[in-house]
């Protein structure tokens, strides 16, 4: 079992390299299909997915040792982990909350990099992402192209001519494409004009969403903008949607960070240094907190605030504080409380030792 | 027929689905715009909800009995209803879009402002309807001819779809050329 090893790492996706990392997170592209022999999830009998599962999974391992995908992957019966796994694959953003949360037979087989999970019976038979650092969607596009292209060659998929790859939910049929990029926009938030953007990226169809999908308050000024509609135009076309509203998305935040800095340095770097200050030295915080102060932290990384701590630190630092993942590292399951004094402490092991040769971030 | 909401005339009849049970409602034009529009906390998280949300733009314009009548027909295939459709916004299986196609045309373009799709086409593709369901319905008379102790029913479709599995493996041999 990999999750330990997991734990500690971090991903291709918290890497903080790759075009515009300073502002983009991460781009990720994901695609829903299904076998065209079966029923979708919701009429499946319990043999109906364990043989869906044989057949998917079969698929991937013949991949695997055909060297068309990396050796290095890992099978994960999500049925089988108990709570605080499941919770751990959603905090990492390698399944979805449904997934977690759903009955029956369903897994997801991840690589050892974090650059593809593919879940096997979730809302779809099959749904596959693939997760790049920084603002990278026309590579993950080939990638993702590619992968389905290899797993298609002995699986027939639901397809009709007219409507595409056939999905359980309508909102995913046709090309059953969800292209999205995680931006992290603080000075927008600070600024309040994060509400005029959500709603011109609704006008022009897109979908905006926390880091975990949540509602309007995202944690750590973390939003995820993903095309909304999937039917009537190529997945080229609806990956090139995404990917060019972002530079404006980065463009606006830059200007409301340039304009924080021009207007109120004091009242900037006051606020990115108290937060570090309190982050190094709390005996008790909540996860709400910790991603809040966080976020102030990272932009004053960006702006040149705080010189001794590293990006790749504070990203891997917003998912290494999540109850799941706090509990994974502290190797038992702690309650609330627990949890906070946990946090901070990981926290301050963390913040005072770092400097930008620290050793624990391979 | 008044609105229930203000004093114009009631112009759109929605039918809206509480627990389970139908609840008529008859509004004007713009008391059943925002009745049907999404709350600022909804469109947050649009997504999830979207499908159920549309299902009830459906209900726009069709009398009760209409959609009582609408919502009965079930799938050949997967047995699954209109209205199980409308409450939990999943389809039971492919079949369903060409069963209930009239039906889905309007939410689709409400949803995609498109229904036809233009994108990536399946190297493999299913030869038809007809082959593609073959399974799901030879699968789904084995259960049934399991639950009524008809076993040589059974053994008889289960044979079925082994030859059925094995005519597509065969034929995905041969399409399988080493790269």
């Amino acid at each position: 079992m990999g999750l330990s090893d997991l734990a500690n790492s971090s991903g291709e996706w918290l890497k903080g390299s790759g075009p515009e990392s300073d502002i983009v997170i991460s781009s990720r592209i994901r695609l829903a299909r299904n076998l065209a022999d079966f029923p979708f999830i919701s009429r499946t009998t319990e043999a109906d997915r364990a043989e869906i599962e044989k057949i998917l999974h079969g698929r991937i391992n013949e991949l695997r040792e055909a060297g068309k995908v990396p050796s290095e992957t890992y099978y994960i019966n999500v049925g089988d982990l108990d709570n605080v796994d499941r919770q751990f694959l959603v905090e990492r953003q390698l399944i979805s909350r449904e997934h977690a949360e759903s009955d029956g037979m369903r897994a997801v087989v991840i690589d050892r990099e974090e650059r593809f999970s593919v879940m096997i019976n979730e809302e779809d038979h099959l749904r596959f992402q693939v997760m790049q650092s920084g603002l990278n969607l026309e590579s993950a596009w080939q990638q993702i192209d590619e992968l389905d292209d290899l797993i298609e060659q002995k699986l027939t998929y639901a397809y009709s001519d007219k409507l595409g790859y056939l999905t359980a939910c309508p909102t995913n049929v046709g090309t059953g494409v969800r292209v999205s990029v995680m931006l992290h926009l603080p000075a927008l938030v600070i600024t309040r004009q994060i509400e005029k953007v959500f709603r011109s990226l609704q006008k022009i169809n897109l979908a905006v969403r926390g880091l975990y999908g949540e509602g309007s308050q995202a944690m750590g000024d973390f939003y995820q903008v993903s095309n909304q509609i999937t039917l009537g135009l190529t997945e080229e076309e609806l990956t090139k949607k995404v990917a060019d509203v972002v530079p404006v998305l980065i463009d606006y935040e830059r200007q409301a960070r340039e304009f924080l800095v021009r207007e109120s340095r004091e009242t900037l770097h006051d606020r990115v240094s108290r937060a570090f200050g309190i982050l190094r030295t709390a005996q008790t915080i909540s996860s709400e907190e910790t991603m809040h102060l966080l976020s102030s932290v990272r932009m004053g990384i960006n702006l040149g605030l705080i010189s001794d701590l590293e990006i790749p630190t504070v990203n891997k630092l917003f998912i290494h504080t999540q109850p799941a993942h706090l509990q994974k590292l502290a190797g038992s399951e702690l309650e609330s409380n627990d949890r906070n004094i946990e946090r901070a402490s990981y926290l301050r092991r963390h913040l005072d030792i770092l400097g930008p040769n620290d050793p624990s971030q391979n | 027929m008044k609105c229930q909401r203000c004093d114009r005339q009631a112009t759109f009849h929605i039918t809206d689905l509480i627990d389970g049970k139908p609840n008529e409602l008859h509004l004007c034009e713009e008391c059943a715009q925002s009745f049907l529009s999404p709350s600022e906390e909804e469109t947050a998280d649009v997504m999830p909800a979207m499908a159920g949300l549309l299902a009830q733009h459906l209900a726009v314009g069709e009398t009760a009995d209409e959609l009582a009548r609408l919502d009965q027909r079930a799938c050949p295939l997967c047995g699954i209803t209109f209205l199980e459709f409308r409450k939990q916004g999943r389809l039971g299986c492919p079949h369903d879009y060409v069963y209930f196609a009239d039906e889905l045309e309007p939410l689709l373009m409400n949803i995609h402002d498109q229904v036809h799709h233009i994108g990536k086409v399946p190297k493999r593709c299913p030869q038809g309807a007809d082959q593609q369901t073959q399974l799901i319905r030879l699968r789904r008379e084995m259960k049934e001819a399991i639950a009524t102790e008809n076993y040589e029913l059974a053994s008889e479709l289960r044979d079925k779809i082994r030859e059925t599995n094995n005519q597509s493996q065969s034929s995905e041999t041969s399409e399988d050329q080493p790269q």
